[in-house]
């Protein structure tokens, strides 16, 4: 015999492990147990067998590896005795999942013990099949279970009933055949096998339609005979819980009701009177009880309408709702969620205790008070309701903010009945809890306000007084910080007072004192710096007072580490050195962002991804999709999208917001256009792309816009876009570019029109090209590609690469997105420039290579476009 | 369905713990882990129930020992609480006044009447006596 294991039985090892002291102690006792189970494993030793398997269950409970005893557990299965069995099925439930290969191995041994003549090894094994059958088992074992549905011992048919359901859940096909042995059991007075044969028929019914059919028509009506004789058994000591014969059974036989009586007139009529009978009937003071109640709520609920019965249910929940017990009032609010669907008035009547269970201590309860909370708010209640919350959030646990905070902009966003409304309680929410505000929230606050010409002044004056008590909460800090750089002479001049406000007198160092703050801030992060430094420049041309304070403010951050920071302090501060005469040009203030392109965007993007880099596309009557510049790029660092020739001037405020990454590069030719401020302007902001193209495209832009002068008057021009735009004559070709952003912006000057084109598709993409060409430059094309996906995968790491021959210049603008989603729902857009040196002798011609990932694999997929239309 | 059983005390050490959904060893121990925290410290007032990822952990606590089964979402959680009391029962009947050490020495007795009591997830028996019963008849084949 081996020395190791010398008979240490299995109690002694684990008081030898429960005797260490330390976590030393017992790794070496394990270690000393696994060696000698393994030398017993080599030594092939049978005696043994099931008590070293015993203590590697203990051993794997303690979390050590045990993995070399997989193979012992089958040795014991195929074992002829009782004892060695159990504990190898044990072993195998405990050590092995189904996904092992292993497994595979003892489906012989299964299949042998399902057809032993010892019932309690038969029991043995369905159990094991119930618990880890994987779909090969369960193909290779159905029929054996199905026999063993008929089993002439109970224990062996509620078993098999059980694994039966595991079978049918890893392969439905199977389904059809256990629905006449699953109906059979609904029949049996043995409770176990009736609970077990209630629950296979509800499984069976979710996996199959022809099961529910066959089953609601022959068993709907024996059920209810079945529910009906449970509630009025006499006191049965064997069953009995709290007074109730097996709620289990109740529980069961409910749901299978609610199942059946879903979508099914004639079935949900025929269950009416015993629901009725128990939802009158059951005992409520005890757990048992409320438990029946509660499921039968949940059945009422479900099946086809009858107004007297849900009457009845939701005077239950009332009743759950005002219960001591947390338990519950949690499964109450649970069940109002979902009875909201079916008759909202009677919920909205508990409201004022849900909104107390929003409070309550318990996180649990909290969340689903708050999600249901949020179903119930409508137009007529928003505004108490939203009060309510918001004056909670001071009070909220810190885990509980993130949540409520977003439901609360999420009611506010969704009900606000005016906007001066929505301002207040977005303002409240960031000065409570600006930390936890999503980006998008605070994106769409900017721009309501942004629209809300009226409430400027009103709006920058209340954030000034939120930023002195709340300092520390990043967004409101930021949104503070803008509008201060926007609207600051508001907020020193107060303009637009309205009645309800108090006067507050802020003079401009005040202002600047506030964007000092924010900039100096420890806990500022890249974008609340970047945004302080835009509103510096700005308010250093709305107040000529300050000025040199905000240069030196400004010039603190040329020496910044961060490169966004330093860069934007170096332009700015040659702006406000050197080009005094455009300065309040280039501050002019944001043109009104436009709410429907931005709420369009938003439902575009994918959610939780604000940064994604979508250009939605607006199509234009005569064919050709013009990109509409996103608002949230004005707002997001770092995102870069490609702009179509007509929008560049979108480009140009990019690069004023400090948008656009590309550094300053100074040229010196480009002194060829008319107006020189700013073309120095452009060259400061480095407009455009790469050395070679630059000058010709600066002067593309200078043309085009003249062009367009010559149709529309820069004045409306002017107006179309901004508002609040004062209109100086220097102004003018500034604001011309900013037509890009106006959805209605002209499009005259996009020039001749192809037809679009498929340059490729395949099974899984397609790719479609369309033109655009400045009349002045027939040389130059620029393609619009437009990437759909036409499977349901998402693509990810997705890549467009082309080639042209040499009479081609390409150049390719980042694409709007690497990420393609699935089934066409949405696409990524990029944009091409193609000048044809031959332009007129030859046509275009192109080599594609698209390269994406689907579930993290590779694919590439190669295509030739030959058939560009041939005057391009 | 019943995706898992726990039985940890309050130091979180696993007694029991039935998987009746496949995981990794390393996942199986990050999810007791992350199911002690989750229970252990809260307040004997609040409801027995936590959601837990996509999930609901129903939970009791006894002495020393907290029972917690992890359920779908849509479940009955009052049943699973009657669910968790009746299996004590049988465990208190069983081993006659049932404390921690018993279900330490002989944890693949526990194991063998949870299988009694709960197979593939699903509730097998309501009968205490029917269980106490069976497990009898399953000792004398020892």
């Amino acid at each position: 015999m081996n020395p190791f294991s010398s008979g240490t039985r299995l109690r002694d090892m684990i008081r030898s492990i429960r005797a260490c002291k330390t976590a030393a102690e017992e790794r070496a006792v394990v270690r000393k147990e696994c060696a000698a189970i393994r030398a017993a494993i080599n030594e092939n030793d049978n005696d043994y067998r099931h008590r070293n398997l015993a203590k590697l269950m203990f051993i794997h409970m303690l979390g050590y590896p045990t993995h070399f005893g997989q193979m012992e557990c089958l040795k014991l299965i195929a074992s002829p005795g009782f004892p060695e069995k159990r504990i190898g099925y044990l072993g195998l439930m405990l050590l092995l999942d189904e996904r092992q290969e292993v497994l595979m191995l003892v489906t012989n041994s299964l299949k042998q013990d399902l057809n032993h003549t010892n019932q309690y090894i038969v029991g043995l094994a369905l159990c094991a099949l119930g618990n880890i059958c994987s779909a090969e088992m369960a193909r290779d074992l159905a029929p054996e279970v199905e026999r063993l549905l008929q089993f002439r011992d109970p224990n062996i048919r509620k078993k098999a009933a059980l694994c039966s359901i595991r079978i049918i859940k890893k392969v439905p096909d199977l389904a059809e055949n256990f629905i006449n042995p699953a109906t059979a059991l609904l029949r049996e007075k043995h409770h176990g096998v009736l609970i077990t044969g209630v629950q296979l028929c509800t499984d069976l019914c979710k996996i199959s339609t022809e099961a529910l059919e066959h089953i609601r028509k022959k068993c709907t009506d024996g059920l209810v005979r079945t529910l009906k004789d449970l509630a009025n058994s006499p006191y049965s000591p064997e069953y009995d819980i709290a007074g109730i014969t097996d709620p289990f059974l109740h529980i069961r036989l409910l749901k299978l009701l609610r199942v059946l009586g879903e979508g099914d007139a004639d079935a949900s009529d025929s269950m009416n009177d015993i629901l009725a009978q128990v939802a009158t009937k059951t005992e409520s003071n005890k757990v048992a009880g409320n438990a029946i109640l509660y499921e039968c709520v949940q059945t009422i609920m479900s099946i086809e309408d009858n107004g007297g019965l849900r009457v009845l249910a939701i005077n239950i929940l009332g009743r759950f709702l005002s219960n001591r017990d947390n338990n519950i009032r949690y499964v109450a609010l649970n069940m109002l969620m979902r009875a909201v669907t079916a008759d909202a008035q009677a919920v909205q009547r508990h409201r004022a205790t849900i909104l107390e269970c929003v409070k309550d201590s318990d996180a649990s309860i909290r969340k689903r008070a708050l999600e249901l909370v949020y179903v119930l708010v409508n137009d007529t209640n928003v505004k108490p309701l939203a009060k309510e919350l918001i004056d909670y959030l001071e009070v909220s646990d810190q885990d509980f903010r993130a949540d409520l905070t977003a439901k609360i902009c999420s009611i506010v966003a969704k009900f606000s009945p005016e906007k001066i409304w929505y301002i207040d309680q977005m303002l409240k929410v960031l000065s409570e809890a600006g930390n936890f505000v999503k980006d998008e929230v605070w994106y769409a606050l900017i721009v309501v306000i942004t629209n809300a010409s009226e409430l400027h002044g009103y709006t920058v004056r209340a954030l000034y007084r939120a930023f002195q008590t709340s300092a520390e909460q990043e967004t409101l800090v930021r949104i503070t910080v803008w509008c201060i750089g926007e609207y600051g002479d508001m907020l020193v001049h107060n303009v637009g007072m309205l009645d309800i406000e108090d006067p507050i007198t802020v003079t401009e160092s005040d202002a600047v004192d506030i964007v000092e703050i924010a900039i100096n801030r420890h806990a500022s992060d890249l974008t609340t710096k970047a945004m302080a430094l835009v509103a510096l420049l700005k308010l250093s041309s709305r107040f000529p007072s300050c000025s040199e304070r905000i240069r030196e403010i400004i010039v603190e951050f040329k020496g910044s580490f961060v490169l966004e920071l330093q860069q934007r302090a170096i332009e700015f501060n040659a702006i406000i050195a050197k080009h005094q005469n455009i300065r309040s040009t280039l501050v002019e203030r944001m043109p009104v962002l436009d709410e429907a392109t931005f709420i369009g965007r938003r439902a575009g993007s994918l959610p939780g991804a604000a940064s994604t880099q979508t250009v939605p596309s607006v199509s234009l009557p005569n064919g050709v999709a013009k990109p509409v510049a996103p608002l949230v790029d004005l707002l997001d660092l770092g995102s870069d999208d490609a702009p179509a020739p007509s929008s560049s001037g979108g480009d140009f405020l990019h690069d004023l917001l400090g948008v656009d990454l590309s550094p300053a590069s100074q040229q010196s030719e480009a002194g060829q256009a008319s107006k020189s401020g700013n073309d120095v302007l452009l060259d400061l902001l480095s407009i455009g792309s790469p050395s070679a193209q630059t000058s010709s495209s600066t002067v593309d832009i200078l043309s085009s816009n003249s062009s367009n002068k010559a149709q529309v008057s820069p004045l409306d021009d002017l107006s179309s876009v901004s508002l609040s735009s004062k209109s100086t004559s220097n102004a003018a070709p500034v604001m011309d570019l900013l037509d890009g952003f106006a959805p209605s912006a002209p499009k005259e000057n996009n020039g001749p029109v192809y037809p679009s084109l498929t340059a490729f598709e395949s099974n899984s993409l397609r790719l479609t090209f369309d033109f655009s060409k400045q009349p002045e430059n027939p040389q130059t094309t620029v393609i619009q590609a437009t990437f759909t996906n036409l499977t349901s995968n998402t693509y990810t790491d997705f890549v467009f690469q082309a080639a042209v021959p040499k009479f081609l210049q390409l150049h390719l603008d980042p694409a709007s997105s690497n990420t393609l989603p699935a089934d066409g729902n949405g696409s990524i857009t990029q944009s091409l420039k193609i000048t044809n040196s031959q332009h007129g002798k030859k046509s275009l011609v192109m080599r594609t290579r698209i390269a994406y990932k689907i579930n993290g694999k590779d694919t590439l997929e190669e295509g030739q476009v030959n058939n560009f239309p041939r005057d391009l | 369905m019943i995706r898992f059983i726990l039985l940890q005390n309050r130091q979180g050490k696993t007694r029991l713990a039935k998987y009746y959904v496949p995981l990794e060893d390393s996942e199986k121990h990050k999810v007791e882990y992350e199911v002690h925290r989750l229970v252990v410290n809260r307040d004997p007032k609040y409801t027995n129930f936590v959601e837990f990822r996509t999930h609901k952990i129903i939970y009791r606590r006894y002495a020393g020992l907290f029972f917690s089964l992890c359920v779908d979402i849509t479940d009955n959680e009052l049943a699973y609480l009657e669910c968790i009391h009746l299996f004590v029962e049988i465990l208190d009947h069983f081993f006659s006044n049932v404390c921690e050490l018993d279900l330490v020495f002989n944890f693949h007795k526990v194991y063998l009447i949870l299988d009694e009591f709960i197979l593939a997830g699903e509730l097998q028996e309501t009968s205490k006596k029917a269980i106490i019963e069976r497990m009898g008849e399953l000792e004398k084949l020892e």
